[in-house]
């Protein structure tokens, strides 16, 4: 399952378009940013609330596969900048991070 | 110089999470019983009670600082220290603005208390001052930064409430004038952890939220004089700064 796959299911917007043919191989959500540091893994997908521009540092330090900013939150102007300079892809949605995973569980048990 | 002995991070009754018995009166006679030099009185995303703590200060042979724990919408608190009471309150309206509509309920988060110099109850706070503010942490430094105050990562050692726990590290974005270590973390233990941060001025405070913990951890600073300017100068490099571990 490749993120741009998961972002047309889901119906999620695209703010930076990083690398959509990227593997989501497993998701997280968490918005402390230590704690993804801490447990996230290589290829996840990221849900969060959290719209500053220290995700896309650790979205590169842990390899993320792609961030998503949920219940219509949007990524700060800073945010996207560094995003589009480290190819990081951030999607938006205005679901809640419950209605997101729900489904991005149902997507990667079935890939 | 002279060595002021520092505790910049206390709670008054203001604040819901605070004993109701934090009045800014006991909380001044308790910082000189300490032998307390400067202390500020930091309550979360208010400073309803900072102008009768200054007016104390005056009877009281110790200087007081405005100051105010601001909570961004990352959850990150950031401390602010200020030279006025004037400065705090133009802070607190900003402040206030950012915070989400509602009243608050005293009951499952504790009493916000305004008391008078006889520690009587003027007014019961009703905003949902416990709650994080619309503005990032970044639009927080610099409003406190326009208002001519200084801005402080307030127990970046603590797993919530931190800009380190909500944001994983401090970015070079978030211009912090210095960072504070809680109760819970030493010295070396802090030099080893943060050493990222060793350019920074550390202060370490106690976070008082009860009359019994105001000076158990304070920051000695070595100064002209016990002011807000001087401890300006300190953060800037130009006046020594050192821990007191209790």
């Amino acid at each position: 399952m490749k993120v741009n796959d998961i972002a047309e299911k889901i119906g999620l917007a695209v703010t930076v378009a990083g690398d959509l043919q990227k593997k989501v191989t497993d998701c997280y959500i968490s918005d402390l940013l230590s704690d993804v540091m801490a447990h996230s893994k290589e290829g996840a997908l990221w849900v969060t609330l959290q719209t500053h521009p220290n995700t896309v540092a650790v979205a590169v330090i842990k390899g993320i596969s792609g961030i998503v900013i949920t219940n219509g939150r949007q990524p700060e102007p800073e945010t996207i900048k560094k995003a589009e300079a480290e190819q990081v892809t951030i999607m938006t949605s205005p679901q809640t991070t419950f209605e997101i995973a729900g489904q991005v569980y149902q997507i990667l048990r079935k890939s | 110089m002279k060595r002021c002995i520092a505790d910049l991070h206390i709670h008054t009754c203001l604040s819901p999470c605070a004993e109701v018995d934090m009045t800014p009166r006991r909380i001044v006679e308790k910082a000189r019983a300490q032998g307390l030099d400067i202390i500020a009185l930091s309550d979360h995303n208010s400073a309803e009670n900072i102008q009768l703590a200054l007016d104390l200060a005056k009877e009281e042979n110790i200087t007081v600082l405005p100051a105010m724990e601001v909570t961004s919408r990352e959850e990150a608190h950031v401390l602010a220290l200020f030279r006025s009471a004037e400065s705090a309150t133009a802070m607190q309206e900003i402040v206030y603005r950012a915070l989400p509509a509602g009243v608050h309920d005293e009951q499952a988060v504790g009493y916000q208390l305004i008391v008078n110099e006889r520690d009587e109850i003027m007014e019961f706070n009703k905003r949902l001052l416990f709650s994080a503010t619309g503005l990032t942490a970044r639009e927080i430094i610099d409003a406190i930064h326009a208002l001519g105050g200084l801005a402080i990562a307030c127990h970046i050692d603590r797993e919530h409430f931190s800009v380190v726990s909500q944001l994983g590290f401090i970015s070079d974005d978030l211009s912090f004038d210095a960072l504070e270590i809680s109760r819970a973390t030493g010295m070396d233990r802090a030099r080893s952890l943060f050493s990222a941060y060793a350019s920074f001025p550390w202060i370490t405070s106690s976070d008082a939220h009860q009359l019994a913990d105001i000076g158990s951890r304070t920051t000695a600073f070595f100064l002209n004089e016990p002011s807000f300017e001087e401890i300006a100068l300190a953060f800037k490099g130009e006046r020594k700064i050192e821990w007191n571990q209790g």
